[in-house]
């Protein structure tokens, strides 16, 4: 079976390249485009069902082992795999549905498609990669579309954005490759399983550096504070489906990276402290930067950095009950930061604008919009019984289990920071949804004829999707949890380390 | 494996030029930064690979004189990869430069905000106090 595992990368490539040469034809195109990613859900999908009844996959792609190129799926992967796949889907949706009413005027739709594919490869090489190079380059593939795509179109605005974002990112790869060279002539080898084998035999001084090295890039990725001061500057700038995905999944491959290589690599230094303290900071820090914007987009990215630290959180404790906390958080805040990103889009739609100051009273005019904002609104905040709460829960409970005072310091963080994200989403709420109805751009002839409130049904349908999905994962969070403790025990119990080297000399 | 203290000097001192360039201002500056720098981070891949040799090729050389082809490759896809960023930055900084007439990195506009804002020693514009009045409609002033 594991001659599956090439295919969620190998597939979005092949519709890259298929929709490139369809670029005259959108219709077309946009066939093309999700059918690919339909079939890489389902693929991503059979993989779960795959890891969880016959354990980790492995594949040596042209049988190079133990040098070559190596394909891991485990639990973790495949669930990271399958969220992240299914958001692609749902955010292309609803790009599809913004092209046919908008896009076409500002932006080249014909290189969107190709570019979001590859974005879509990258994604899913990062997470299957079993060795560090290969990672690096699923990094890169995933960067260089995400280039492409926030400086779509050209304008000043996104070009500034984008150079921050590029120039960022360009450093963090350098450190990267710096990091490899260091492991390769430390260890003479990338690949994680064998690293996880002799970084035990180097000495500690050895070992820290490169460590630190690769949490400083991952952390990069990831935005955790203090490197995370790129993100609010970069994000908001770009198209609706674009910040979206970003938000969702390019974070979170960072996060993933820091989760695989703290388990697979350094099982037995977690660095608890350093970490701990960097996700009491990118909580606090982040949420209060939410806080003092007064703009829906940079307001979201700023929750996004602190929510960042919940997953971190999880990591840093590294005990079975807090990385399960962590996976389902993480599957968790995808769905939900890209739902609340398309939300901010449809609002910039009806209102002309994401500022607050700018907007009033949509409940009232667009009340599907409303629930679509409340819903994943107040799943980010942790309300229960929404998936929010019963991930934060989850860590809470690890963080009350392992008792230290920097746990117990993590946990009081976390619960502060719920609320702290419970008063930024409401003060949107309070100031965009309620309160007397702003025109924005339509005048009062729109407002009686209706026109006002109208909104694209495939951009509403590929929103309401993803909402839909982030409540799939409430109402399965009894066999989803079950699921993501399973994956926590085997990525700290070795079965990774097994199945990738069974039969290959060590 | 003793390392070659040649190339590790040269690595050392490419980074560092990197670096220096990479802390300007201006994209086009940045992107030599990040070019020496990428060559650099090259060479300490050579160093890694430990001692040279031959062509690792069974047959041509006998097989304790051949070089270590793993590093070789990893520099190779490196090299590939630098070559897609400099094609991108020149792009973005040769927009820019159609856009500003100059290609430099911007001050943050937020970050710019805040600083005149507490030079003149003023709240932020997202600061807002809300009384309520009698009449049970919250008023804000902004």
């Amino acid at each position: 079976m594991s001659n599956l595992l090439p295919l969620p990368v190998l597939l979005p490539m092949l519709g890259a390249a298929l929709t490139l040469l369809l670029g005259r034809r959108p219709r077309l195109q946009r066939a093309v485009s999700i059918l690919t990613l339909v079939a890489v859900c389902a693929v991503a999908g059979s993989l779960i069902w795959i890891t969880d009844t016959s354990g980790v996959q492995a594949l040596w792609v042209g049988a190079w082992a133990p040098l070559g190129i190596v394909l891991v799926a485990d639990r973790l992967s495949a669930l990271m795999l399958t969220v992240a796949s299914l958001v692609t889907l749902t955010v292309l949706i609803y790009a599809t549905g913004q092209d046919e009413e908008e896009v076409r005027r500002e932006t080249p739709v014909s290189i969107f498609h190709p570019t979001f594919l590859l974005l879509s490869a990258g994604v899913s090489d990062a997470f299957l990669a079993g060795d560090l190079f290969n990672l690096f380059v699923g990094f890169e593939i995933l960067l260089f579309a995400s280039y492409v795509l926030l400086t779509m179109g050209g304008t000043g605005e996104r070009i500034s954005a984008g150079s921050i974002y590029v120039v960022i990112n360009l450093v963090s790869s350098l450190l990267f490759l710096t990091a490899l060279a260091v492991i390769y002539a430390a260890t003479g080898t990338v690949n994680m399983a064998q690293l996880g084998l002799r970084m035990a035999d180097l000495p500690r001084d050895v070992t820290l550096p490169i460590q630190l090295l690769l949490l400083v890039v991952f952390a990069i990725k990831a935005a955790v504070f203090p490197l995370s001061f790129w993100l609010p500057d970069s994000y908001p700038t770009a198209p609706a489906p674009v910040t979206a995905v970003f938000a969702g999944l390019l974070t979170k491959v960072g996060v993933y990276a820091i989760l695989r290589t703290q388990t697979a690599i350094f099982p037995d230094s977690p660095l608890t402290d350093l970490l701990g303290w960097a996700a009491l900071a990118t909580m606090l820090i982040g949420i209060l930067g939410a806080i003092a914007q007064s703009e829906i987009k940079r307001l979201l990215s700023f929750t996004l950095v602190s929510h960042i630290g919940y997953m971190i959180f999880g990591i840093a404790l590294a005990t079975q009950a807090s990385l399960g906390g962590t996976i389902f958080y993480t599957a968790h805040h995808i769905t939900v930061q890209a739902s609340l990103f398309l939300v901010a889009g449809l609002v910039e739609r009806v209102g002309g604008s994401t500022s607050l100051d700018r907007l009033g009273g949509l409940a009232t005019t667009v009340p599907l919009l409303g629930v679509l904002f409340f819903i994943p609104a107040m799943n980010l905040a942790g309300i229960p019984p929404l998936s929010g709460f019963i991930g934060k829960l989850g860590l809470l409970m690890s963080g009350v289990e392992v008792g230290t005072p920097l746990a117990w310091a993590l946990v009081a963080g976390s619960v502060l920071t719920s609320l702290l994200t419970l008063y930024a989403v409401a003060k949107v709420w309070s100031r965009a949804f309620w309160g007397t109805p702003v025109l924005g751009p339509h005048t009062p002839d729109d407002v009686r004829e209706g026109q006002a409130g109208r909104l694209p049904g495939i951009m509403v349908g590929g929103t309401a999707a993803l909402v839909g999905l982030s409540l799939v994962l409430t109402f399965a969070a009894g066999p989803l949890y079950g699921y993501v403790d399973r994956a926590a025990t085997s990525l700290l119990g070795g079965s990774y380390l097994e199945a990738v080297l069974s039969g290959v000399a060590r | 494996m003793s390392p070659n203290l040649t190339l590790a000097i040269i690595a050392g001192a490419l980074v560092a030029c990197g670096v220096y360039l990479i802390t300007e201002r201006s994209l086009s500056r940045i992107l030599m930064g990040v070019m020496v720098a990428g060559n650099g981070v090259n060479v300490l891949f050579l160093v890694a690979s430990g001692r040279a040799g031959g062509p690792p090729l069974i047959g041509v050389t006998p097989k304790d004189q051949m070089s270590d082809p793993l590093p070789q490759a990893m520099v190779l896809t490196a090299i590939v990869i630098a070559l897609a960023t400099a094609a991108f930055l020149v792009t973005m900084a040769y927009r820019s430069f159609q856009l500003n007439g100059h290609d430099e990195v911007q001050d943050d506009v937020e970050d710019a905000r805040i600083r005149a804002l507490a030079e003149a020693d003023e709240a932020s514009d997202s600061f807002e106090e809300i009384r309520f009045s009698d009449t049970g409609a919250d008023v804000v002033s902004e």
